[in-house]
């Protein structure tokens, strides 16, 4: 393959990388933020976007990194919610007067991690791609850097997430132990058939290592307290992008380097998603911050999503892209809709804080029900139909365990209802506590795009995003 | 003529679109809230002129699906819906129920009307929509999908614990409902088709029918409510406004009723066979476990409440006798118990908007003050305890003959609850109505206004049409009750 064939396949991650270090240079000089530089950010996000949509597939240089359509399904949807975190966070910092060059350049350096990562045809390139997406996501979790509460969300984070990525490194060192090469096509030769113990405890410390970049059971103990910390559009974005991305590295790993290790990866996979679902359904219960909240709804949903990567195949992970992508407009929308409100100028970040909205803000309280009731599962919403999938592709695998883990799952939605509901009571049910600001105008646009893609939209949609993630399934890990 | 099932199901939604434009153009206000009252009325009444259109189109000759829409969707699924002789009275029911709904709130609603009525127009698309659809994932979204208005009727307009009984409501229904999403999920997995139709000849293996009626029971039996499920339905009952009680006991609980003759006869015949005794000995403490509860109650509607678990004892033991002297005797004590259970908390709400307590010990005397109310009041109280003559009688002789034949127990101990349903609704008759006016406050108590009498005059003359003349009911629904226990017996070998 010739130099400029590969390059043609790594071009959105290289149009990206490009982009941020030329916004750094001319942050650096420019010294302030102008619209003008924010939309160059999030042009570049979308230019990337849609590289990786129409771009070339094929495996680039020597198999470190694979271009496939589940790739480029993933990184679409990644760039895009990157590019909508970027105008998120520049209107949240903006209302606080306090914006800075720094985070557009960040969100498309931790894009770019992201864009490996699910490219990633190698232990080496998986690494780089995840060190270089949560090295951005530490800085912008500790971004309000004179808030007390947002440094020491960046450093709990970071501190986990170094040992959480000596785990992965430890697990990948042994891989290569066992079987003499770090490329996900040689490990699964090397491993055809039978495995080494060597290669399944190396395979164990990877998925732990991965388990705590997708925040799921029980590596989760990080994920509150920095959902509480960060700002708030920070908070949307860690919760949408980076959790597809952790999701595809999970179906590299365990499709591309272990494909024939199902039996074994599967028992762990249950039970780290049963795990997240009833961590994130009893610990959600007594939460009355909405951030910590959503972070302990977060680390249900990933149990669901893991439910279909635990299922593996082409079912699996057509299952598990539907799910995340739905999942992602969810949530985004939601911390949309979070930022979107205050009070006196005060965020509302509590349930209480919510009480009545709906006589004071209807649209933005109509558009947060929606939300709950999507995270609840309850249909015709777009959450019932990624659960949907993931239950149906478990239920469909013939494997007695899974399916027993999708009925428990089910069971665990209806302990999370409460806490969902307790949102809609305190919006619908409760006198209102005092009057709410205007809500930002961006912020709350694109909440109520979200709300509608919610329901209806995704009744028409799916229609689309069904195929296109069949296709990517298809096509995953055979160019 | 095809796309008629869809207009009925979703004509409710134009009024919703009608009355939010409303708003828009006039901004809150009281004439606002009157003039969505006239659209909410309208289009409820549209919808039943579709539905008796529908009705009267119908051939009661055809057992099999009528009316039949099909669209591909995604993933495998249909927009499919169609509807039979088991579920074309339902959806008339249902049409019939809701413009009384609307003029039952007319007074009784003064805050936050236009989501109000909002939510019962939802309401209407969603329950027909569960009665219509054929396809098992559509079935579930309308199913499902009526939680949340019904959630947010009680949770906003009703009494004072309505946040308890709302929670408890949609939590108690929402477990229920995962489990059938379990089995739904297999089920389409193993036959590869969620259409309902092909289910229902699919033939799943016995031991898979056990699990998955298992599940289906779980959803059905908690919205029925069958007995030791149905502690969710007094609350809800005595906190929702009138008209939320009126729809829930005329309409929800029959999507219990509805399922099991859907999915659980047809789909799991082995199973149903299997369960029956299960089903019987459940149906025969309720019946006589809550006509029991119902007469120690101090509160109006939550008797009636627990009348009508009992009373869906009844339904539940006829769907599952296995003759079509149960089966017609079920659905039509599911019309009936429509009829009179949903009069009944109208009669509840006459009292209660008047002097806002539901208080037996409260009343008394009222037959002084209000001679049309006590008529009123007497013919569905006479209904309830299945008097001959009204429809109440029909749906009770006819469960309990066909029952009868399948289990002589199961009969005879359901026949006592028609005693003890004597018993405890002419106590409550006798309380509330009869002697002389003690209580001061009562003094000055008005009898019906035309409204009032209005909303009750249609409730009568189905109760009583349809007492005398049940054939109406049974012409419709015979050849697919006979079909639907035909494939049973054949299924099961008997």
């Amino acid at each position: 393959m010739t130099f400029s064939a590969n390059i043609s396949l790594v071009l959105p991650e290289l149009v990206l990388g490009v982009s941020a270090l030329v916004l750094l240079v001319w942050g650096a000089f420019s010294k302030k933020t102008t619209p003008v530089f924010t939309g160059a950010s999030v042009l570049a996000l979308l230019a990337a976007a849609v590289l990786a949509a129409i771009g070339p597939h094929g495996h680039a240089f020597n198999g470190v990194y694979s271009a496939d359509a589940a790739a480029s399904y993933a990184k679409v949807a990644i760039f895009l919610f990157s590019a909508v975190a970027v105008v998120l966070g520049d209107r949240w910092l903006a209302a606080r007067g306090d914006q800075k060059f720094e985070f557009p350049v960040l969100v498309v350096l931790s894009a770019v991690g992201m864009g490996v990562t699910a490219s990633a045809g190698d232990l080496i390139s998986l690494y780089i791609g995840v060190e270089l997406q949560s090295l951005a996501l530490y800085v912008l979790a500790a971004f309000r850097r004179d808030d007390a509460k947002a440094s020491e969300a960046g450093l709990k984070y970071f501190v986990l997430g170094a040992l959480s990525s000596g785990i992965l490194l430890y697990g990948a060192s042994l891989i290569y132990g066992f079987a003499g090469s770090t490329r996900f096509a040689d490990i699964a030769a090397a491993s055809h058939g039978a495995h080494g113990l060597g290669l399944l405890f190396g395979l164990i410390f990877v998925i732990c290592g991965l388990a705590f970049k997708v925040s799921a059971a029980p590596f989760h103990m990080w994920t509150p307290d920095v959902y509480e910390g960060a700002p708030t559009p920070v908070v949307g974005f860690f919760a949408a992008a980076p959790k597809l991305a952790a999701m595809m590295m999970f179906a590299r790993v365990l499709g591309d380097a272990f494909p024939d290790a199902v039996s074994q990866w599967r028992q762990v996979l249950i039970i780290a998603a049963l795990l997240s679902v009833f961590v994130g359904a009893f610990a959600g219960l007594a939460q009355t911050n909405l951030k910590r909240l959503w972070a302990y709804s977060s680390i249900a949903n990933v149990g669901y999503a893991l439910l279909g990567v635990a299922t593996g195949g082409e079912v699996g992970l057509h299952s598990m892209l539907v799910f995340m992508v739905l999942y992602m407009v969810d949530v985004t929308g939601f911390f949309a809709c979070l930022q979107a409100l205050s009070r006196d100028g005060k965020p509302m970040e509590t349930i209480e804080d919510m009480a009545g909205l709906v006589k004071e803000r209807p649209g933005v309280a109509l558009a947060m029900t929606a939300f709950s009731l999507s995270a609840l599962g309850l249909p015709p919403f777009s959450g019932f139909w990624a659960k949907f999938y993931v239950f149906k592709a478990a239920m469909g695998s013939g494997d007695v365990p899974l399916q027993w883990a999708a009925v428990l799952g089910l069971v665990g939605s209806v302990v999370a209802a409460f806490y969902y509901l307790r949102l809609i009571k305190a919006m619908w049910f409760d006198a209102p506590a005092g009057s709410v600001d205007k809500p930002q105008p961006t912020a709350r646009a694109i909440g109520f795009a979200a709300a509608l893609f919610s329901f209806p939209i995704v009744l028409a949609a799916l229609v689309w995003l069904d195929p296109a993630a069949k296709a990517a399934a298809a096509a995953f890990g055979h160019l | 003529m095809t796309g008629l099932l869809s207009l009925t199901t979703f004509a409710p939604l134009v009024g919703v679109a009608l009355i939010l434009a409303a708003r828009a153009a006039k901004g809150p206000g009281a004439a606002t809230d009157t003039l969505a009252k006239w659209i909410a009325l309208a289009t409820t009444l549209v919808t039943f002129a579709l539905a008796l259109v529908l009705t009267l189109q119908f051939d009661a000759k055809n057992p099999g699906f009528q009316f039949v829409e099909d669209f591909a969707w995604f993933a495998g699924l249909h927009y499919r819906m169609g509807i039979d002789g088991i579920s074309v009275l339902l959806v008339l029911l249902t049409a019939f129920l809701l413009p009384i709904c609307i003029v039952a709130s007319w007074k009784s609603v003064e805050k936050r009307v236009v989501e109000y009525l909002i939510a019962f127009l939802v309401l209407e698309t969603l329950v027909i929509g569960v009665f219509c659809a054929l396809d098992l994932v559509l079935f579930y979204l309308f199913f499902e999908g009526g939680l949340v208005p019904m959630f947010l009727i009680i949770g906003i307009w009703g009494g004072k614990r309505r946040i308890y009984a709302a929670y408890k409501f949609f939590l108690y229904t929402l477990l229920g409902s995962v489990l059938m999403l379990a089995a739904i999920l297999a089920m389409i997995s193993i036959a590869g088709t969620s259409s309902i139709p092909e289910l229902m000849t699919y033939k799943f293996a016995p031991w898979l029918q056990t699990w998955l009626w298992l599940a289906f029971f779980a959803s059905f039996a908690v919205k029925m409510p069958m007995w030791p499920v149905h502690t969710w339905l007094p609350d809800a009952h005595v906190e929702a406004p009138t008209a939320g009680s009126v729809i829930l006991a005329g309409i929800l609980l029959k999507m219990g009723g509805y399922g099991f003759m859907r999915f659980s006869i047809p789909m799991f015949p082995n199973a149903s066979e299997m369960f029956q005794p299960l089903v019987f000995a459940m149906s025969g403490i309720a019946i006589v476990y809550t006509s029991l509860v119902a007469f120690r109650q101090t509160d109006i509607k939550k008797l009636i409440a627990y009348s009508s678990v009992a009373h869906m004892g009844f339904v539940t033991m006829g769907i599952f006798s296995g003759n079509a002297a149960g089966e017609q005797g079920a659905l039509f004590q599911m019309i009936s118990h429509g009829v009179i259970s949903g009069a009944l908390f109208l009669c509840v709400g006459v009292v209660y908007d008047r002097m806002h307590t539901r208080e037996i010990a409260f009343y008394g005397g009222l037959t002084n003050r209000m001679p049309h109310y006590a008529f009123v009041f007497l013919l569905f109280t006479m209904g309830n305890v299945g008097l001959p003559g009204t429809s109440g009688f029909v749906g009770e002789i006819l469960t309990m003959t066909g029952v009868y034949q399948a289990s002589t127990w199961t009969a005879i101990v359901s026949a006592t609850g028609v005693i003890l349903s004597a018993m405890y609704a002419l106590t409550l008759y006798r309380r509330v109505m009869y002697g002389e006016i003690v209580n001061p406050e009562l003094k000055t108590i008005t009898d019906l206004d035309a409204r009032e009498i209005l909303l009750f005059v249609p409730l009568i003359i189905m109760t009583l049409v349809l007492g005398i003349y049940p054939n109406l009911v049974f012409n419709l629904t015979a050849s697919s009750v006979d079909g639907l226990v035909g494939a049973w017996r054949a299924a099961v070998g008997g």
